[in-house]
């Protein structure tokens, strides 16, 4: 099982999926029409490490986040 | 060091005690950035929300690239809701020269623009409202979407 949460503006509670790899979330994810604008212009992050591919294998007690456009300051 | 603060800034006790605790440290630079809510488009302020494990992390790195120049940073920054003419950002590097402290003032500011994970609202008549427009995609957003 590992969690997804949605950080910042997206308004979506966090998820606990059945998953492996990166690949198997972007699936679920683009099915969810309210989330392609987000899927679009968001950063992934696995246990809080940026990853710049989905060619990630996933642990069982991974944290997936989503960070969507940032603007500090 | 990296502090955050729920709501505004105290700027001129930050400040000072950050110039206090490096006074003796031999630096001979002290640059710091203060960042102000203006006012504009009819906002009563700003709000801020953080996510606090990568920003450290991105923060330690930015760090390391301060001190194999001869330099340190230091941050501070609001969470929550600041209003008009109050502070929610500063950041500062100390360096034994002035040049070395005026570019990676520049640097850092412009990577802590385009990469930090801190969201921004406009506070309007009571609303939140994503600063959409004024933000940035994190390098490398987007491996989730269609078409990758």
């Amino acid at each position: 099982m590992v969690r997804v949460e949605f950080l910042g503006p997206i308004q979506k509670d966090a998820l606990e999926l059945e998953i492996t790899n990166l690949n198997e979330l972007a699936e679920i994810l683009q099915k969810d029409k309210e989330l392609s604008e987000w899927l679009q212009n968001s950063a992934v992050a696995v246990n809080d490490t940026m990853v710049s591919s989905l060619d990630v294998v996933l642990q069982d007690g991974d944290k997936i986040s989503l960070l969507p456009p940032v603007c500090g300051g | 060091m990296l502090s955050l603060y729920d709501g505004a800034l105290d700027v001129p006790k930050i400040l000072k005690e950050w110039y206090d605790a490096e006074a003796q440290s031999n630096y001979g630079a002290y640059i710091p950035f203060v960042g102000t809510v203006r006012s504009e488009d009819g906002i009563d302020g700003l709000s801020f929300d953080i996510y606090e494990p990568i920003l450290e992390s991105w923060y330690e790195a930015w760090q390391k690239k301060a001190q194999e120049r001869g330099a340190i940073i230091k941050m501070a920054h609001s969470r929550g809701d600041v209003m008009l003419h109050e502070s929610s950002y500063i950041a500062a590097v100390f360096s034994p020269k002035r040049r070395v402290a005026l570019e990676f003032i520049d640097e850092f500011v412009e990577d802590f623009k385009a990469s930090a994970p801190i969201w921004k609202y406009d506070l309007i008549d009571g609303q939140r409202v994503y600063a959409k427009d004024r933000s940035t995609a994190i390098k490398g957003s987007g491996i989730l979407g269609a078409n990758q």
